[in-house]
């Protein structure tokens, strides 16, 4: 393989990269005039098709196919709405995107929507990247004035409108559904389906929710084509006839105790211990590392053991992880105890629960208030138990919940509880020697569970 | 058709039927226990208490291939070889979690909750839930808050279906109640300074799967189960919404809409909701009186009917009001009685009350101006008898100036109105008329005047039909017995005709239904949810 070589953040480094100028002047919107002129929707759609490109929100989901459940032959509106929420605890990838290349993304985001036949673009922007907003803004105005965005638009007969829409801070916005809802005014409450976006999305019409670097890919294939896409990544599986492949360059984001945590662009399919080594430097302070979780917190975890797992779509899942999801490793260093690291995440993800489905609303609240109460010394053995049946119990995999959120606050617990149970148990003896054996109900802690 | 097995029963839905997994269980005898869905409104799936297994039969093959996950039954479509399974191991576990999910914070305050033995947590507790409580023990916080004139919240006992949000959205239109807080902080509310009120609130207490939402005129007065529930129906307008009367030892408690595809389907308004107390009123009349010669005397109610008869025969020519309060059967008995005492007696058709216009509901629930429940009936029964109808005004003319050529000695009027339906100019118009009967609830300046003042039944207290604004015949039987003192009109006039025992509306019916060409659908028993007596008409059309 010829040594990888970094297309997506590889202008981030220039003075003003997020300006036109610059963009255009690295070769920005070639693309763009190339498949206007030379292609037609249908032509350039199956072009992302072939390539294998599969969705970097987290889902993994083919994105030439999510294209073509679009209804045929719509009147429109179609919409396309791109993913910009990035709000999965340990992912910044989609900000360096944003703010170091808005253009990229812009570009990408006007290609997806001519293959998509969109006539209006929205970014759905989190409230909590006001960099990102302001040179998106600039970018689209840019577009407007240079004729990239608009009525015609160079010449082509495609005419595209793009807004920005900040939201208001949930973790929920970031699901596709919840997004719509937002982005129509409503509460972020995901939609049960059928029917799908695809069919029936954003003000009942027909819409493709993509995350920002996937169009980003969409922007880079349309400039060097499938054959390049494809020598990137790892094949399919041929003894899965299910796996798609995972091809194509990805931006991993490294955090938690590394030497150099950041934003690294490298081919899918490297371990995430070359990611931490040869990436970010090792573990810091000379330490080992203890887990790691291979991307976002909501795919469970990584023990050191597992470290050498591929970061591609079915790497992770090999070893019990839920999957690949953002590919955003954080590392815990061998001082970590797994009780923290378990306690940080039931609260995070309820905080986050939309409250829409009980057994992810009570569940996630439920798992708080019990780690609350094992952190403060009073936890039982029971206490676990009690926890991996919440996170068998809740998810769209075993078909309890409306959206994917409570899977992934169930991963980290099952993860937690199977791979490093040691912990949790030396913990709750250690902590309440005379009362770990207890398995009635005992009073809750005065707060617990609060978020 | 479309074939659905359900527990390896095999249900044969119609073509046109779009059912969900509960609603085919329903008709293979199975209850799928659920909070969110409700037939009325949309499907949100959220509480996740109906939670099945789902899958396909191939009809080839007959093979059946169930998919590896539950899935909500409310929101999933019963098609040609879907298969439910709605027990098992899976399902019985999850079912479990959702009970217990629901009663982590929930404060158990049944002993003074007014949902208690009709509340669905509590029901599918005992038969989903738990043995005992797992979850750590909380100290006991209930919080009441107020949602509008009509309604109050325990905010606590909820269970977060958003039924009562929905209804405010899908059906009433008017959009007060909202989900305020994130995750297990949720709560109902309304905005501060925009409480709950819409004429349609009271339906979500009804609505609420538990004692969350308390309907503030109910709250506390009753334990549901020693209240027995009577088919009626509202006379509070004219689309006569089917209801359901419950009482305990002749009093009435509260009414609540019964579900009526025709007519009402699960909603009824709160006028129509509320309007009962006048049943229970201080002031309604409990006493047979007559003003003679020697001043005004109580009568026996024994005497009543010969006494009224032979004052009546000597007041020379007659006429009648016929309530638009009354049934159909006693509309009709009054008629034939004033009839037969004086063939070319004037029967006209007591003021019909309109208060401002229709009032459509955005998913198309009407409440009418109309104030009374039977005008189509009185006035078929009148226009039966007479060829036309007369009005309450032409009558006041008549009895200046005579009807047939002869003045009129003796009227009877029917009241049965909840307000103030005559005034003192009203009752001049009557000053000549030397025997004047007035069966009544309240007293009014005519009643004052009346020679015979006879106290009246409530609709409660009455046996017999109602025409609705689309012609719909609905019959009831009473759900209280009048107060001591008064004789429902069914009874006097079953009397006055010189029939024996007790009165009976079927028997009736079934004359006028073989008399009167419009009611002839009425003929032989009349369903729970009402006859079109349109479908004749069109019939006799063609
Ligand atoms: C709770 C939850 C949060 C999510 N947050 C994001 C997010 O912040 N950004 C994102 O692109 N996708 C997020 N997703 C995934 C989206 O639902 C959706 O799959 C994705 O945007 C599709 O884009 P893609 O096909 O380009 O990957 C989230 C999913 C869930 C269940
Ligand atoms: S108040 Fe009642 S109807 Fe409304 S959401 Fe709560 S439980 Fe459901
Ligand atoms: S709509 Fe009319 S009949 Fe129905 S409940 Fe209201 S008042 Fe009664
Ligand atoms: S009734 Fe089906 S999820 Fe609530």
């Amino acid at each position: 393989m010829p040594k990888f070589e970094p297309v997506l953040m590889a202008n981030m480094h220039r003075p003003d990269s997020h300006t036109l100028k610059v963009y255009e002047s690295t070769g920005g919107y070639q693309a763009l005039k190339k498949v206007l002129k030379e292609s037609t929707q249908e032509s350039f759609r199956d072009l992302i098709k072939n390539s294998g490109l599969r969705g970097r929100g987290g889902a993994g989901f083919p994105t030439g196919l999510k294209w073509t459940f679009l209804p045929k032959d719509h009147p429109g509106p179609i919409y396309l709405c791109i993913n910009a929420d990035e709000s999965e605890p340990g992912t910044f990838n989609n900000r360096y995107l944003m703010e170091l290349d808005p253009h990229q993304v812009i570009e990408g985001t006007i290609l997806s929507s001519f293959a998509t036949k969109a006539s209006t673009a929205y970014i759905y922007l989190r409230i909590e990247y006001p960099t990102c907003y302001e040179h998106l803004e600039a970018a689209i105005a840019e577009c407007y004035a240079a004729g990239y965005l608009g009525k015609n638009i160079l010449g082509s007969g495609y005419s595209l409108d793009m807004y920005m829409h900040r939201g208001a801070a949930a973790y929920i916005c970031g699901e596709e559904t919840g997004l719509i809802e937002s982005l129509e005014g409503k509460r972020a409450w995901p939609r049960i389906k059928p029917p799908f976006p695809a069919v029936e999305g954003l003000f009942r019409k027909p819409t493709v929710v993509n995350n920002v670097e996937t169009v980003a890919c969409v922007k880079q294939i349309a400039d060097r084509g499938v054959e390049w896409f494809k020598s990137i990544g790892v094949p399919p599986d041929p003894n899965n006839p299910r796996d798609a492949g995972s091809y194509g360059p990805k931006l991993y984001c490294l955090s938690g105790h590394v030497n150099k945590p950041g934003c690294y662009e490298a081919p899918l399919g490297i371990t995430c211990r070359q990611l931490i080594d040869e990436y970010g430097g090792g573990v810091w302070k000379g330490r080992k590392a203890k887990a790691a979780i291979p991307g976002g917190i909501s795919m469970g975890l990584l023990t050191e053991a597992e470290l050498d797992t591929p970061l591609d779509f079915n790497g992770p899942g090999k070893v019990g992880c839920l999957g690949l999801g953002t590919a955003a490793v954080v590392v815990a260093d061998e001082t970590v105890n797994m009780v923290d690291f378990l306690h940080n995440s039931c609260r995070f993800f309820a905080h986050e629960s939309c409250g829409q489905c009980t057994p992810c609303r009570e569940g996630t609240h439920w798992s708080l208030s019990m780690l609350d109460r094992i952190k403060a010394g009073k936890g039982r053995l029971k206490d676990l138990d009690l926890l991996s049946e919440i996170g068998n119990h809740i998810g769209i995999i075993p078909g309890t919940t409306i959206c994917g959120l409570s899977d992934g606050a169930a991963w980290p617990i099952k993860n937690a509880l199977k791979k490093f149970r040691g912990d949790f148990e030396e913990y709750i003896k250690r902590t309440n020697p005379t009362g770990y054996m207890i398995t009635d109900a005992v009073p809750a802690l005065e707060g617990a569970g609060s978020h | 058709m479309a074939t659905v097995i359900v527990d390896g029963k095999e249900i044969t839905i119609g073509d046109h039927e779009r059912l969900n997994g509960i609603q085919v269980a329903q008709r293979a005898g199975i209850e799928i226990p659920h909070y969110c869905w409700h037939p009325g409104m949309s499907v949100v799936a959220s509480c996740r208490m109906c939670l099945c297994k789902s899958g396909t039969r191939d009809p080839a093959t007959g093979k059946i291939t169930i998919v590896p996950k539950v899935v909500p039954a409310c929101q999933t479509p019963a098609k040609d070889n879907t298969v439910f399974v709605t027990d098992d191991e899976d399902i019985r576990k999850y079912r479990a979690m959702v009970e217990e999910d629901l009663l982590i914070d929930h404060p158990v305050d049944c002993p003074i909750c007014d949902k208690a033995g009709e509340c669905h947590l509590q029901d599918y507790h005992f038969e989903h839930g738990q043995k005992e409580r797992r979850a750590d023990i909380k100290p006991f916080h209930s919080r009441r808050r107020e949602m509008g004139d009509t309604v109050t919240l325990f905010v606590d006992r909820c269970v977060m279906c958003t039924r009562c949000v929905r209804f405010t959205r899908e059906i009433a239109g008017t959009s007060e109640l909202m989900v305020v807080n994130r995750g297990s902080h949720e709560e109902i509310d309304v905005f501060p300074g925009l409480p709950l009120d819409n004429k349609l609130s009271g339906n979500v207490v009804d609505l609420c799967p538990v004692g969350a939402l308390c309907d503030k005129d109910f709250l506390y007065s009753q334990r549901v189960w020693f209240m027995k529930k009577h088919a009626g129906v509202c006379t509070g307008c004219a689309t006569g919404c089917s209801i359901n009367i419950e009482e305990n030892q002749d009093t009435v408690y509260r009414l609540r809409p019964r579900e009526n595809p025709h007519i009402n389907q699960w909603w009824m308004c709160d006028e129509g909701r509320y309007g009962f107390h006048h049943v229970h009123a201080d002031e309604r009349l409990n006493e047979p009186r007559q003003w003679t010669k020697a001043g005004q005397v109580s009568l026996d109610w024994k005497d009543v009917p010969t006494q009224i008869k032979t004052h009546l025969q000597a007041a020379g020519h007659l006429a009648a009001v016929v309530s638009p309060h009354l049934t159909v059967e006693e509309a009709y008995m009054l008629c034939a009685f004033v009839r037969s005492l004086d063939d070319k007696a004037v029967l006209a058709v007591g003021p019909i009350p309109v208060e401002g216009e229709d009032e459509t509901f955005k998913n198309g629930f009407t409440i009418r101006a109309e104030k009374c429940p039977n005008r189509r009936g009185v006035e078929a029964v009148v226009q039966h008898f007479t060829g036309a109808v007369t009005t309450f005004d032409e009558l006041l003319d008549q009895l200046a100036a005579g009807a047939n050529g002869q003045a009129i000695g003796g009227v009877w009027v029917s009241g049965g109105y909840k307000t103030d339906w005559n005034d003192e100019s009203t009752a001049e118009r009557f000053a000549n008329v030397k025997e004047l009967v007035v069966q009544d609830l309240f007293s009014s300046p005519l009643f004052e005047n009346a020679t015979f003042q006879l106290p009246s039944a409530a609709f409660p207290e009455r046996d017999g039909s109602y025409v609705n604004v689309a012609d719909r015949l609905q019959s009831v039987r009473w759900a209280i017995r009048p107060p001591s003192g008064v004789m429902t009109e069914g009874q006097l006039l079953w009397r006055l005709l010189g029939r024996s025992g007790l009165f009976n509306a079927q028997v009736i019916l079934n004359e006028i239904a073989a008399e009167i060409p419009y009611f002839s659908a009425a003929a032989g028993g009349v369903h729970e949810l009402g006859v079109d007596l349109k479908v004749n008409q069109l019939a006799a059309a063609t």
